[in-house]
């Protein structure tokens, strides 16, 4: 492990929502843990996250959706990440998220869903374990 | 000064026991009691005077909630203007006696709902207005000269603004009747909300000439309500959640001064929307807060501004306990500490409230969680005697000291941002953002060490069965639905007079004329937000983000 480069992680905030307190600390919180992290701004499309993802060499796109758009979001990002061929990394999501949507975002392949229980350094623990395991 | 206090040796449960000094959880640090000491520069007369005298610190209103109660507004309106017109009607028939308008996010952003960046956002997170046609369903039935209505509307409040005047002006209401308040604050989008367009001069001066439009054509709407919540649900402190918002405050009355007006024309005016509750709540420290801000502007406006009315130094503000508060863990606690924000704004004489909900955690906000918060201003307005007594807590030498403490630090973060350039500039070159970002890291460091006490997340947690509230959802239909009444419009309306209300709007914008006698047009001639938008941007070009953290 200590060989490879560090996870390098693109925290993303699709959709018009602007509130990204939440994705700017989980942007810090990973940086502290050790990993490269790149913060997209806000207002991003299925589009521009696959083109930042593929341009900076990203291992893992975080999504921070507050606005209750997740479930169309993902399918959309899931879809394009396939197309460029880039569905080996892997995408998590945070924020305001129904816990019965949860198994629907897996279905769609996230790996993971952080709701607002979750703390930092469960995420930033859970990256590192998913990242070993390929 | 500091006495020597007797304790008994028994040991306390609370940790903060053994020492007289003792940090409260938002760093401010108090003393075990407070006495005549504390407070040796009190004055009555010139530290509070009696409720509605200068300085107001008691209360802008002499008789306050005896004369009148305090606003209670919750936040709704979503998917369709039909939705939210019943939605509002439910509101008013239980006695809600303001009503709180929430825009989806591309009407905020000034994309219609045919716009493909908005397909995801079209009526979820208020209702979706692309027209003139939309705003007159949402009020079908309610005579604007019987409501006051709050809209959360930045960028395109210009635009919102128009279309309400102009659905009184159809209802056969005369617009100098209309009563409410446009939020119209947009250095806030660029630090903590995000649903800025333009750049910020243009975007100011915008707010310039809403501004004029009010004094001269309808002096009972408040055509700026400057927040403190957005930034403090982003990390400020509780001293700059209101000293942020009046150096924005200022910056909006300057443009207007700059046009030749009197400042007690315009003050009047301006509100604030400040937090009581959040990830920083602190009782008394709330109720301290908010009594320093109303003296501190009121001083601002004497000493500063050379004001001469009593309406211009008398700060109005309503209060939002914004749901960062709010856990998703025991969501019933939540009902509790949504009583404690209100209870705190009560007593501190806010002149309206809406309160966060107990499902706020989960998702949009049922009717039984909106009615909840609703019910909780209805006990502490009706039940338990809070109204009688104006201001209960003037005069403890706890609250006093802390009040002082509130205006002087205030005051301090305000020349400190003055001092690097203005508030506007430390928006532009992002200090502002990072400085709250680093704050909110640390905050959520707390909580998550425990340092920070939460109940139900970090302390007294339960395993707690896997509950499942009961959700709220837009109609997935409300998009298209949205869009066949879109495209009827755009049949209906007669094009030319759209085409050539946009071409004067366009050269009104080149020419720094005031411009909401064109958007009043273009919105007449049912205009879209988009199409106004657009003109505009053509002129104005769009601002750029900062992407900090």
């Amino acid at each position: 492990m200590s060989s490879r480069r560090p996870i390098r992680v693109l925290i993303a905030k699709p959709g018009l929502d602007g509130h990204d307190r939440g994705a700017k600390m989980v942007a810090r919180g990973l940086k502290d843990a050790g990993m490269e992290v790149i913060y997209t701004g806000i207002r991003q499309t299925a589009d521009s996250i696959v083109r930042t993802a593929v341009q900076e060499s990203i291992d893992v796109i975080g999504l921070s959706i507050l606005s209750g758009t997740h479930l169309s979001i993902c399918e959309e990002l899931m879809e394009k990440m396939v197309k460029e061929d880039i569905g080996d990394k892997f995408v998590l999501v945070g924020g305001i998220i129904p816990k019965k949507d949860v198994n629907r975002l897996k279905e769609m392949g996230v790996r993971e869903v952080f709701r607002p229980t979750s703390t930092l350094e469960e995420i930033a623990q859970f990256i590192q374990r998913e990242v070993e395991k390929r | 000064m500091t006495k020597q206090v007797k304790r008994s040796e028994k040991k306390s449960d609370n940790p903060k026991a053994d020492s007289d000094l003792t940090e409260t959880n938002t760093g401010v640090k108090v003393k075990l009691f407070y006495d005549p000491e504390d407070m040796p520069r009190f004055d009555y007369e010139t530290s509070l005077g009696d409720p509605g005298q200068y300085p107001y610190t008691r209360g802008i209103y002499p008789t306050m909630y005896r004369g009148k109660l305090w606003t209670m507004r919750q936040y709704a309106g979503f998917s369709t203007s039909e939705n939210t017109n019943s939605r509002f009607k439910f509101l008013l028939e239980q006695g809600q006696t303001g009503l709180s308008l929430a825009l989806d996010l591309p009407t905020q952003l000034g994309l219609d709902s045919d716009d493909p960046l908005a397909k995801d956002d079209v009526g979820k997170l208020g209702v979706a207005i692309d027209t003139l046609r939309d705003m007159e369903e949402i009020f079908e039935g309610i005579p604007l000269d019987s409501i006051s209505t709050s809209f959360t509307i930045n960028s395109t409040a210009s635009i919102i603004l128009a279309m309400y005047v102009a659905t009184a002006e159809k209802q056969g209401v005369d617009p100098s009747r209309l009563r409410g308040t446009i939020q119209n604050d947009i250095i806030k989008e660029y630090i903590a909300r995000g649903t800025y367009i333009f750049p910020p001069e243009p975007s100011i001066r915008l707010i310039g000439d809403t501004i004029e439009y009010c004094i001269k054509q309808i002096p009972r709407f408040n055509s700026v309500s400057v927040s403190g919540t957005h930034i403090c649900e982003c990390g400020a402190t509780p001293v700059q959640g209101v000293a942020y918002p009046f150096l924005t405050g200022i910056a909006y009355l300057r443009e207007v001064l700059d046009r030749g007006y009197d400042i007690d024309d315009i003050a009047p005016l301006l509100s604030f929307h400040l937090i009581a509750g959040g990830v920083q709540f602190n009782f008394f420290q709330e109720i301290a807060k908010l009594r320093a801000t109303r003296r501190l502007w009121g001083k601002i406006l004497k000493e500063r501004f050379n004001s001469k009315s009593e309406k211009a130094m008398q700060l109005k503000f309503s209060t939002g306990g914004m749901g960062g508060g709010m856990t998703e863990q025991q969501p019933l606690n939540n009902i509790a500490r949504i009583a404690f924000y209100a209870l705190a704004a009560a007593l501190a004489g806010s002149q309206s409230m809406n309160l966060p909900c107990f499902d706020e955690a989960y998702a949009i906000p049922t009717d039984e969680a909106i009615r909840t918060s609703l019910r909780i201003q209805q006990i502490i307005a009706h039940e338990i005697g809070i109204p009688d007594v104006v201001d209960p807590l003037g005069g403890s030498y706890y609250v006093e000291s802390l009040t002082d403490f509130f205006e002087k630090e205030i005051a301090a973060e305000m020349e400190r941002i003055d001092s690097l350039g203005g508030i506007l500039r430390c928006v532009e070159d992002g200090t502002i953002q990072k400085q709250l970002a680093d704050q909110a890291y640390q905050v959520q460091k707390k909580l998550e060490s425990g340092e920070m006490i939460k109940v139900g997340v970090n302390r007294f947690e339960i395993d707690e069965e896997d509950r499942e509230l009961e959700v709220f959802e837009v109609d997935p239909e409300t998009r298209s639905r949205q869009i066949d009444r879109f495209n009827r419009i755009k049949e209906d309306r007669d094009n030319q007079k759209v085409e050539l209300s946009l071409e004067a709007l366009k050269r009104a914008a080149g020419e720094k004329e005031n411009l909401m006698p064109s958007i009043l047009d273009a919105v007449r001639a049912y205009a879209t937000v988009g199409e106004i938008v657009g003109q505009l941007k053509e002129i104005y070009g769009e601002a750029s983000p900062v992407t900090v953290f």
